[in-house]
């Protein structure tokens, strides 16, 4: 085994991404000089960018913010000023990351960010975004439009979910029709709702690719990369450019038989967002084990698109609605996490579940101990529990999460590769009875 | 069952508080016995429609944890670090076979733990009916009023596949007065307790409020009506005290003898948000008409402000200000479960809002197991001084 085994693939879309998002930054603070375009703040998850981008207004993700703030390890000043402020130690820190960084003037670029025109809160299934964006509302006196989505609390969403979102987005239209002063152009959106489609389609394929042994890159590390652009730019012609091109890439590197690793060793599923103040860290411990991440479900935060689903731009405003219902995992109940969770083991053979509990998350984490017991008392799979933190830099202790991962892979060197039958057999012990094996409208792409 | 719940007005509270710590429900397990066949729903705090469960001939039971009473055993292996009380005691019933008497539990949109512990529970408990409520965060417009209408037909069709009985028009109309007159007993037993704390003592409110929790609303009325013509007959002395409203406990509740410690330190609690869903609505739910769409509509429009309610109309942190002025309050106790997230973060606002009304504040957060309450003696003692002598 080796020791220093890094991923260090760096392919021509990742200098694409780089300009891209630089790019977004520069826009964003052009529009906190001069106003123009106006600016909206928006949650990642399943959210309505087709509408922001058939008025041209920029989107501005907090989200990001705290992210970005993270990974360049500048959080843990702006989570002191918000705690401060009365956030409690046990509040989601990215909120906090974000409020302290927005009160101090702090930008993860640098430059400048705007004002958001209107907080614009898509209540997609965490409900620290509720007061997430009422805060923001409240320190920006910006204007708060709360566009709540029904919980799927069900199979599939009924009728009744689905008109009161559209109802919602029409009035969110008028909204938008006053912020820009323009009239609501129905070509236009519709438009950004088949560039969406299509960046939706390539991305998929992308996703799938990962099923190919080795796989041509990390579902979860490369992934994150790869959620700037999808986000930022989905529904975009730049965005559908970008997909095209990393998805060749991709083809590419399956072709030579190429993965991030000279010699792909374990393929593991992750469950979780990923501890951003050491992400490189983190990356290297799976490197040094040769361990590929093969499907993440923190990579269909923004949508959940491998098992089939589209925006369809004869139906727009009902396809956003089912976006921001169905398919997204945030807004996706928990029991349907653990299926989706277990067709990635299965469909993407993997050796092995994480489980990468983060504190400041619920939504995430609240449960993740019986997620464990299913995984591995019912359906008998390797799984493996961390626990550090997504933004706050406290939480990360990193001679212990090494010595699990190390315990965790040494012992997976070791146990006989399991069949497929043994897997249906625990599948079939599962005794989940409310669980979807999938959702009759979701169709699965080969 | 008629001997337990018959009315005795000296010995009410102390039967209440009882009640309130037998994780046997001895109460529901009477009324099973009585209504062979009947169903019981329990709901996880803060509001379900109790109303739709009334009228489809169920008895509603509100969950309030386990108190100091259970011992956890499957619950922290399975929700970990970082989660409030009750989610884990109220698993721990459930995995113990202390909800057994229940035939679903009803959970709603009110925290993500909270959420995904109807999933955790609905996968370790098979049999049972367990169902998620979406209420509605958008109050701006009809379309919620619609939708959550829709929500509750949904509920309905539940509930009577549960019973095999249609749930009429008629009775849900019944059940809205009988909930009506309930919330305006409460509501005239929190005003008589802001104008007479000595004749009326916050943890005799709060237990016969809670109790009402585990036993049918009309036998509940009963009890309330009684105590009301009690009530201006006792006596009690003023004492030296400080008025205060507490924010914070509308979910998991804290240990009762935490309440009567902040009392005996010098705290007159002159209004709180203890078993907040009882109080849900601040007006009556319209008889007349559309029974869902009343219903609806009063979530949008008649609701208490709370920490798990959304209603960017009417800010949570100018209503906290505006009750301190109505009680006549000098002070707020901000009692929070440790680990509530939405109360943590309305804690921001909150605080904000009452610096800048030069309101002081005392934040103090609890847990449901606690085995000694000197540490709150003590910081609550010292805030009721600063405040005497200043
Ligand atoms: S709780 Fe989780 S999903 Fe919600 S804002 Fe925080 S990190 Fe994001
Ligand atoms: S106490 Fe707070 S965090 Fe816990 S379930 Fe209730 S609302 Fe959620």
């Amino acid at each position: 085994m080796s020791n220093t085994e890094k991923s260090d693939y760096r392919g021509q879309i990742h200098q694409l991404q780089k300009e891209m998002m630089v790019e977004w930054y520069q826009k964003l603070d052009e529009s906190a000089t001069t106003g123009k375009p106006p600016a909206v703040s928006l949650m990642i998850s399943g959210n309505c960018i087709e509408l922001l981008e058939a008025f041209d207004v920029l989107p501005l993700y907090p989200e990001v913010n705290a992210l970005q703030l993270a990974i360049r390890r500048q959080s843990l000043e702006p989570i002191l000023v918000a705690e401060e402020m009365g956030y409690a130690t046990d509040n989601c820190a990215y909120v906090k990351a974000d409020i302290g960084a927005m009160v101090k003037g702090i930008t993860p670029a640098g430059g400048k960010l705007p004002v958001a025109a209107l907080a614009l809160c898509n209540f997609v299934g965490c409900n620290v975004y509720t007061k997430w964006f009422e805060h923001i509302a409240e320190f920006q006196k910006s204007p708060l439009f709360m566009l709540d989505v029904p919980f799927l609390r069900t199979d599939t969403p009924s009728k009744d979910d689905v008109a009161y979102v559209v109802r919602q987005l029409h009035d969110l239209v008028k909204q938008l029709e006053q912020i820009t002063g323009k009239k609501f152009d129905m070509d236009r959106f519709r438009e950004a709702v088949r560039n969406s489609a299509r960046v939706e389609e390539l991305w998929s394929r992308i996703k799938h690719l990962s099923k190919k042994k080795p796989s041509p890159y990390d579902a979860y590390f490369d992934a994150i990369s790869l959620m700037g652009p999808l986000y930022v730019y989905r529904a975009n012609p730049r965005g559908v450019h970008f997909f095209e091109v990393a998805l060749k890439e991709y083809e590419q590197m399956v072709e030579r038989g190429q993965g991030p690793f000279e010699k792909e060793k374990f393929r593991v599923v992750l469950e979780g967002p990923p501890p951003y103040p050491f992400f490189r860290t983190f990356r290297d411990m799976f490197a040094k084990w040769g361990a590929c991440t093969v499907a993440s479900t923190y990579s269909t935060v923004g949508g959940l698109w491998e098992f089939g689903f589209r925006h369809d731009p004869q139906e727009p405003f009902e396809a956003i609605a089912l976006h921001m219902i169905e398919n997204n995992v945030t807004n996706r109940n928990y029991l349907q996490r653990y299926d989706q969770i277990r067709r990635y083991v299965e469909e993407w053979d993997a050796d092995g579940l994480i489980i990468h509990f983060v504190k400041s998350c619920r939504l995430f984490s609240a449960g993740q101990g019986d997620m464990r017991d299913y995984f591995t008392k019912e359906l008998g799979i390797p799984t493996l529990y961390l626990e550090s933190d997504i933004e706050d830099p406290r939480y990360f202790s990193e001679a212990q999460i090494k010595n699990r991962m190390d315990a965790f892979f040494e012992s997976l060197g070791h146990a006989p590769a399991r069949t497929a039958a043994q897997l249906s057999a625990g599948k079939a012990g599962s005794g989940i009875p409310m669980v979807p094996t999938a959702s009759p409208k979701l169709r699965v792409l080969n | 069952m008629r001997e337990t719940l018959a009315f005795d007005f000296e010995r009410t509270f102390d039967q209440c508080a009882t009640l309130l710590g037998d994780l046997t429900f001895p109460t529901v397990a009477a009324w099973k016995q009585e209504h062979p066949g009947g169903r019981v729903i329990g709901y996880f705090p803060v509001y379900a429609p109790s109303e739709i469960i009334h009228a489809a001939g169920m008895l509603p039971v509100a969950l309030h944890g386990a108190g100091d009473g259970l011992e956890l055993q499957h619950a922290d292996a399975r929700f970990g670090s970082f989660i409030c009380s009750i989610v884990k005691s109220t698993l721990e019933l459930a995995m113990t076979e202390r909800l057994a008497l229940m035939d679903g539990l009803l959970f709603s949109t009110i925290c993500d733990s909270a959420r995904n512990l109807a999933f955790v529970i609905k996968r370790n408990q098979p049999g049972m009916y367990v169902d998620f409520l979406h209420l509605p965060h958008n109050p701006n417009g009809t379309a919620s009023h619609d939708f959550l209408a829709s929500e509750y037909r949904r509920l309905i069709g539940h509930l009577q596949e549960l019973s095999g009985r249609t749930i009429s028009d008629e009775a849900l109309r019944n059940s809205i007065a009988v909930f009506n007159e309930n919330r305006n007993l409460l509501r005239r037993l929190y005003e008589f307790r802001r104008d007479y704390p000595e004749r009326l003592r916050t943890w005799e409110l709060y237990v016969l409020m809670r109790a009402g929790n585990f036993v049918p609303v009309e036998t509940h009325n009963e009890w309330l009506r009684g105590v009301l013509e009690e009530l201006p007959g006792r006596t009690g002395k003023r004492r030296d005290a400080i008025r205060v409203v507490i924010e914070g406990s509308f979910c998991e509740q804290p240990p009762l003898d935490l309440i009567r410690v902040m009392e005996e330190a010098g705290c007159t609690i002159a209004d709180d948000d203890f078993i907040l869903g009882r109080r849900w609505f601040n007006a009556d739910v319209p008889v007349a008409g559309d029974p869902l769409m009343n219903l609806a509509e009063s979530y949008q429009d008649r609701s208490v402000y709370s920490s798990v309610r959304h209603d960017n109309r009417n800010p949570r942190h100018k209503q906290l200000v505006e009750k301190v002025r109505q009680a006549k309050a000098q002070a707020v106790v901000f009692l929070t479960a440790k680990f509530c997230e939405p109360a943590c973060f309305d804690y921001v606002l909150f605080k904000r809002e009452l610096e800048a009304a030069k309101i002081p504040h005392l934040p103090l957060e609890f847990e449901e197991k606690a085995y000694t309450f000197d540490r709150f003696r003590m910081e609550v003692e010292t805030f009721v001084e600063s405040l005497l002598f200043e």
